[in-house]
């Protein structure tokens, strides 16, 4: 078993203080990197040669508004099956500088994931291939998930605001 | 005689020909094609009966399950999940419950965990019975179908009663289980038990040797490994690349350590594998459901968590403080702690992941589901380049896609 | 054997040799028992839709034999399933290319009112896009409840007067739905 400390300690070693904030919530070792680093770190990650975290298990998006400066965050989630050890990274943005580059050329997967973050959260992946919505409509002139935004369909007129707490 | 006169006659030089052009023909696969199962589009180019490449576009049914999410108490949130792989929901509504738990750090009693593997793996079978059966379909044998679709039935059956719905089953509470297992439940689980090998046992005689099926799906369709990998497959997909990746055996959830069952792996990643995979694990299913029905423990189907377990509807009628709880938790009154969690089940089509974000409010903070269709969905047009068009829709239906879960 | 139960004759006189009746009824009968309906499944609805085609409750029964995939040979077109705005214009589409009589069968809540989803993405009802005869509630709705929804788009079938979808009312129909 591949213990938290020892790829803490490894990635430290490493990159220093570009990698941070580490925490273990519910034992998943967690950590926050900038974005200059974030492509090296899942390559060296998964090119390690004991570690093998080499399956991307997902990639998403968090907004945090109030958080300036830091309003946007990129989550990545990796694997090692070899170790069965799971790590998270975490990196973040400022909202006036909305770009990060793209983790397509390490994971075919993280084509549609960046996608989906760019739908939902505008987010911009630097590189990518093809950096169009996935799941709305083209035409659509907003980032849906943002919080700003509202949930429901704005034509709706047979809902009464002060019954549905809108 | 006359000579004959010769007329110059107008054959046009090499270079005067018009020029041959391969054309590549676009055809336009979906979104309401009968074929595709679910709404997707597909724009594949090409080159006679030869798939150059393709374009997919997705999003038909994007429900905006993420962000209706941020603004509804924990408990509601299940039914969403229902909605997300609607053929095999009980794993969603589980998924997304032992998430909670594990937020909330509630340790749910072990009967509990019991009916939950029993409701999940008899999820598993009914998802890989469509999945397969349909595959049949569209080879043009039929008659799988049908003969499955009845046992797909009973399964329904069982549902209804420990849950009282069909399709989306809103099965179970955060803590355990909504009512304890009734006894025409486990007579039914038993019935199904006995009833569905020789049914099984029929189909796979109908399909898995048959010449015209080995030789539509044989190398169809393949994915090497290291692809698979990188394209982020999971579940039957995966393992029929050979891969022995299965969340029940790496990260075992819901006691299933507790079970003895293997599981299978093809070689190629080809249709065929595929369906072996799913075939042999509605085998491994069955034998599951059966250890877990035997073995069922005596005790509590819920956890000690009143603050977030929905009381019996018994005890909210008899006793103040369970009244209490009911409506604090009805209307969303509970906060969770904050926190962040990434829990992991084994879905029909492989990791289903919830990464829930709490900033200790009545409603996550952010919840974003890892659909496991959603990304390997993506390889599609790498997988059915340079293969027919017919062949390309069986690839499709043995990466069993379902629109709900690819879209959220 | 079982006894098979044969549709009512409808109204008319009969003598030796003949029977005699309107066209609206001889063509409604017909119709009626001779739907061919074209699922448009799109997502947990259209896996009722499935068992509901399946052995076990089997459309067959009510002459819905054969599923059409082409909506040019439809008579009634089932929507099953949530319809995102994205998928509006393409439900639009297939309502355009049938040909009339058409009845417009709306499943499950999503498809009749958005159902539990109010959102930016979902279309609140398809009934904003096309006129819908027969909406079946229900999340899903139980296969029973689909094969009720038939039965109701077959009264109407059977009652409808030959001329109803040339009158100016029908028109008006459409024409507020931008349909001509
Ligand atoms: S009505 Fe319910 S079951 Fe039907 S498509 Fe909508 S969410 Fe799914």
């Amino acid at each position: 078993m591949l213990s938290n400390q020892e790829v803490a300690e490894e990635l430290l070693g490493k990159y220093g203080d570009q990698v941070f904030d580490f925490e273990e919530p519910y034992g998943l070792l967690t950590l926050s990197t900038t974005r200059e680093n974030i492509i090296p770190v899942l390559e060296f990650l998964r090119d390690h040669k004991s570690y093998q975290v080499n399956f991307l298990t997902d990639l998403t998006g968090v907004q945090y508004p109030e958080n300036k400066g830091k309003e946007f965050m990129v989550v990545y989630h990796m694997h090692s099956f070899i170790h069965n050890f799971r790590i998270r990274i975490k990196v973040s943005i400022p909202e006036a500088d909305i770009h990060i580059p793209t983790a397509t050329g390490l994971f075919a997967s993280a084509n549609w994931m960046e996608r989906e973050t760019y739908d939902f959260y505008g987010i911009l992946f630097d590189g990518h291939p093809n950096l169009i919505r996935i799941l709305n409509i083209e035409e659509m002139d907003y980032f849906p998930m943002r919080k700003e935004y509202p949930l429901e369909d704005a034509t709706r007129e047979d809902k009464i605001d002060a019954l549905f707490g809108r | 005689m006359a000579e004959i006169e010769l007329l110059p006659h107008n054959v046009p030089s090499q270079a005067e020909l018009p020029e041959l052009v391969e054309e590549l023909t676009t055809l336009n696969l979906g979104p309401t094609h009968p074929a595709t199962h679910g709404i997707f589009q597909n724009i594949l180019k090409m080159d006679g009966e030869k798939i150059v490449s393709g374009e997919q576009t997705i999003g038909y049914i994007h429900r905006a399950f993420e962000k209706i999410a941020e603004r509804r108490p924990f408990y509601q949130i299940t039914t969403l999940t229902d909605r997300m792989n609607y053929c095999s929901s009980p794993i969603n509504n589980f998924g997304w419950h032992m998430t909670v738990e594990k937020l909330l750090q509630i340790e749910v009693p072990k009967r509990a965990q019991y009916i939950r593997v029993i409701m999940m793996e008899l999820a598993r079978i009914s998802d890989h019975l469509i999945c397969n059966s349909i595959l049949g379909v569209d080879t043009g044998a039929f008659s799988g179908f049908l003969y499955v679709m009845q046992k797909r039935e009973d399964i329904y059956e069982i549902y209804e009663e420990v849950c009282g719905a069909r399709l989306t089953t809103n099965m179970g509470r955060i803590g355990g289980m909504e009512r304890d297992l009734s006894t025409t439940a486990i007579r039914k689980i038993r019935d199904f038990i006995k009833t569905f090998p020789p049914v099984l046992q029929e189909f796979e005689k109908l399909m898995s040797r048959n010449r015209i099926f080995m030789d539509r799906t044989i190398n169809v369709g393949g994915i090497s490994l290291e692809r698979a990998l990188s394209y982020g497959f999971t579940g039957p997909n995966l393992r029929a690349a050979g891969l022995d990746y299965d969340v029940r055996v790496m990260n075992p959830y819901s006691s299933y350590e507790d079970f003895d069952f293997s599981i299978p792996i093809g070689q190629s990643g080809d249709t065929f594998d595929r369906y072996n995979v799913r075939i042999e694990e509605m085998w491994q299913s069955l034998k599951i459901v059966e250890q877990a029905l035997n073995n069922l423990p005596e005790g509590p189907y819920y956890a000690d968590a009143p603050e977030y377990y929905l009381p019996p509807k018994k005890e909210v009628y008899n006793n103040m403080e369970a009244l209490i709880y009911h409506f604090k938790i009805v209307m969303g009154e509970i906060d969770a702690p904050a926190g962040e969690v990434y829990h992991a089940v084994e879905g029909g089509n492989g990791e289903l992941g919830f990464y829930l974000i709490s900033d200790g409010g009545r409603a996550p903070y952010r919840l974003h589901f890892r659909r496991p269709s959603f990304i390997y969905y993506q390889a599609y047009p790498e997988m059915c380049k340079g293969s027919t068009l017919s062949d390309a829709i069986l690839t499709m239906s043995s990466l069993n896609v379902i629109a709900g879960e690819l879209d959220a | 054997m079982k006894e098979v139960t044969i549709a009512e004759a409808p109204q008319g006189h009969s003598g030796a040799g003949f029977f005699a009746t309107s066209f609206d009824e001889a063509i409604g009968l017909a119709r009626s028992y001779s739907l061919w309906p074209l699922p448009f499944a799109t997502s947990c609805c259209g896996i009722e839709f499935m068992a509901t085609m399946g052995a076990h409750y089997d459309i067959s029964r009510f002459g819905s034999e054969r599923p059409s995939f082409s909506p040019r040979q439809a008579d009634l077109l089932m929507v099953m399933g949530t319809i995102a705005k994205k998928m509006a214009p393409v439900v639009k589409q297939v309502y355009l290319q049938m040909a009339e009589p058409r009845w417009v069968l709306a499943v499950g809540a999503c498809a009749s009112s958005g159902g539990i989803f109010d959102t930016y993405s979902v279309l609140q009802g398809i009934d904003r896009i096309i006129p819908v005869d027969c909406y079946v509630p229900g999340c899903p709705p139980r296969p029973e409840q689909i094969i009720d929804g038939l039965m109701h788009i077959q009264y109407l079938a059977q009652n409808e007067k030959l001329r109803r979808r040339n009158t100016d009312e029908y028109q008006h129909l459409l024409a507020s739905y931008n349909i001509q």
